[in-house]
């Protein structure tokens, strides 16, 4: 095992350690932790060790299979990709010591094959970060989202019609991806990443450049649920297994927004996608102000906990979207710094409402009453994720805000930095009632059969506790993390 | 009208594909019947197969295998030769064409085993009631 490797050993060991859940799991559940648990701890050591490799080095490309780009396919580990790595195995990793008791409650006898499908998403979420290839990227992109239908499938009740609508919104964005990479490779012949980057500058802005361009940009729309094409979201989000809605909530969308900034910069330069059509950028802040807005209203009608967490996950994505079309590099380092914070925010109160729910069996809002009380942990620490979403200083989600904000006034762009703040409103009005709910409401008498336990089991109240605690680390070092690392990440020519 | 008349059937391949896939969206999104949204996703996504196919193609020209004498003497002209990459990308992208049908039948049988149809508005008033 050499270090050259080393990324690549990243994404094999969920892989290979997904048959074996399969095949180990089948016979004796309890192989099923320690095999996924061990993989992913694997793959988290793997990325730490490519992300100090890619700091003290810099970028590098990897050949797979030793052939040449641009006819092999070909990994690029870059800053950005290096810091997405780590952000995705980390997530992971926490999410699966949750996962390994929820499930063992929700769907009893079968743990094998949610593993099977989970870390399988996994491999396709760590592939999708580093792969250098157009084509590369809309297999892997059906990998990750073939697995997901599964997952959102495992719930009960109406999840299997929630995951058909999703299979049919998905399909179509994958599809438009797809045509757009086909509009490229008649345009330039090839399909990697850095050779069309290298060709298209030669071509004279052209009607087809811009179709390429357009169906890639909505294909990855549709994927992230950015606000006008976001419908399916929260039915397949709040319907699936809580196990497997901490996973996806936290990583698929966000994912999907690196995919957006790779196509933008290492395929069309930031000249073309920002300054070729002057009115599509503005405009696209303006849709993502309205999508902040929306979604942000949407989720004050919602009376069940995770919906309202999927609403406000919509416009999350509005933050990240509208931070990388203000097209200067503060909001850019205030989108990439808002994808680690919210990954890490969401997979905070999902870990909290999976806990809840594993508890009470509902997260209605008139069930929550007094669980300030019941569970005082798993509440402090969805306390610190519901101040880390409206933005409170010592918690990361503040940093990201601050930097996207300082971004829209530099760009001149007002009503985003009034849509940031009226959602930051509209959020603290949304925490402050379950607050108010879960800590000021006396807890119901215990009907008969009726479950009043304590707090959660320490498998699903650690992980919760360490990404509440993280949620405060990584807000204090934000300052380094910008300076040292994201800086890094930006893409070349954009920055400061 | 005339000029029109000739741009379209000069590129008849990619109108066809336009064609082909405006159905498959109209069904994907107009139906209510959620088997003819699937049959709608797979005319779709056949749309954009026929699509990338039709890019490779060259007028005259032959596949893409080469006689080992023929080329030594004569050499190789790419004109005369079908691209074959568009061809084996489809190859995959109908791998996962296929996939994504099968899991989305294998959940249409749960929804049908729920609730006892596959008519949308029947499945959302069952729900509702």
């Amino acid at each position: 095992m050499t270090a050259t490797n080393l990324h690549l050993y990243v994404m094999v060991a969920p892989l290979l350690s997904a048959f074996a859940v399969n095949l180990l799991g089948r016979r004796n559940r309890t192989w099923i932790g320690p095999i996924a648990v061990g993989a992913l701890s694997f793959s988290t050591i793997g990325a730490l060790l490519t992300m100090q490799r890619v700091w003290q080095h810099g970028a590098y490309r990897y050949t797979v299979g030793n052939w040449k780009p641009p006819y092999g396919i070909e990994l690029v580990i870059d800053p950005l990709s290096a810091l997405m790595l780590l952000l995705v195995s980390t997530v992971a990793l926490i999410a699966t010591v949750g996962a390994l008791k929820s499930v063992e409650q929700e769907l009893p006898g079968r743990d094998h094959l949610f593993f099977t499908l989970y870390l399988i998403l996994v491999a396709g979420l760590l592939g999708l970060v580093m792969t250098g290839d157009a084509f590369n990227l809309y297999v892997l992109l059906e990998i990750t989202s073939i697995t997901t239908y599964g997952l959102i499938a495992m719930g009960r009740g109406r999840a299997p019609l929630a995951s058909f609508n999703y299979i049919i919104m998905g399909s179509i964005g994958a599809c438009f991806y797809l045509l757009g990479a086909g509009y490229l490779y008649i345009l330039t012949g090839t399909l990697n990443m850095a050779d069309i980057a290298s060709i298209l500058p030669g071509l004279q802005s052209h009607a087809a450049m811009a179709t390429a361009f357009g169906f890639m940009i909505v294909g990855l729309w549709v994927k992230m649920a950015f606000f006008p094409l976001h419908n399916w979201l929260p039915n397949a989000y709040s319907l699936a297994p809580t196990g497997a809605g901490m996973m996806i909530a936290p990583l698929m969308t966000k994912v999907t927004v690196y995919l957006m900034i790779r196509i933008m910069f290492s395929v069309f330069s930031p000249e073309y996608t920002f300054f070729a059509h002057a009115g599509v950028q503005s405009g696209i802040v303006w849709v993502a102000s309205l999508a902040i807005l929306c979604a942000s209203a949407l989720a004050l009608a919602q009376r069940n906990l995770r919906r309202m967490l999927t609403y406000i996950l919509v416009a999350e994505v509005g933050y990240m979207v509208g931070g990388v079309w203000l097209a200067n590099s503060t909001g850019m380092t205030g989108a990439v710094l808002h994808i680690v914070n919210d990954a890490l925010m969401t997979l905070c109160l999902f870990l909290a409402a999976a806990a809840i729910i594993y508890r009470t069996g509902s997260l209605d809002f008139d069930r929550l009453t007094g669980l300030y009380r019941r569970m005082p942990l798993t509440m402090a620490a969805f306390t610190v994720g519901a101040f880390s979403m409206i933005g409170v200083p010592p918690t990361c989600g503040f940093f990201s805000k601050w930097y996207l904000i300082l971004g829209a006034v530099e760009a001149g762009h007002w009503e985003f930095v009034a849509a940031l703040l009226l959602s930051s409103l509209i959020n603290a009005v949304l925490f402050f009632r379950i607050i108010e709910i879960a800590y000021f409401k006396p807890a119901p008498q215990p009907t008969s059969g009726g479950v009043l336990a304590g707090e959660a089991p320490l498998m699903l109240l650690k992980p919760l506790l360490l990404t509440a605690f993280a949620l405060i680390v990584v807000g204090i070092s934000s300052g380094p993390l910008v300076s040292q690392i994201i800086r890094l990440a930006l893409p070349a020519g954009f920055a400061p | 009208m005339d000029q029109l008349l000739t741009e379209i059937v000069d590129k008849y391949n990619y109108w066809l594909y336009v064609v082909l896939m405006m159905i498959g969206f109209y069904a994907m999104i107009g139906k209510r019947n959620l088997v003819k949204k699937l049959l709608g996703m797979n005319i779709f996504q056949t749309a954009i197969i026929l699509f990338y196919v039709s890019t490779g193609v060259k007028r005259g020209g032959q596949i893409p295998i080469l006689d080992k004498y023929a080329a030594l003497s004569h050499g190789v002209d790419a004109s005369q030769i079908i691209n074959p990459l568009p061809h084996v990308l489809m190859l995959t992208a109908i791998v996962v064409s296929v996939s994504v049908t099968g899991v989305a039948l294998a959940i249409l049988v749960r929804i049908y085993r729920e609730y006892g149809t596959l008519e949308e508005d029947e499945i959302l008033e069952k729900i509702r009631s």
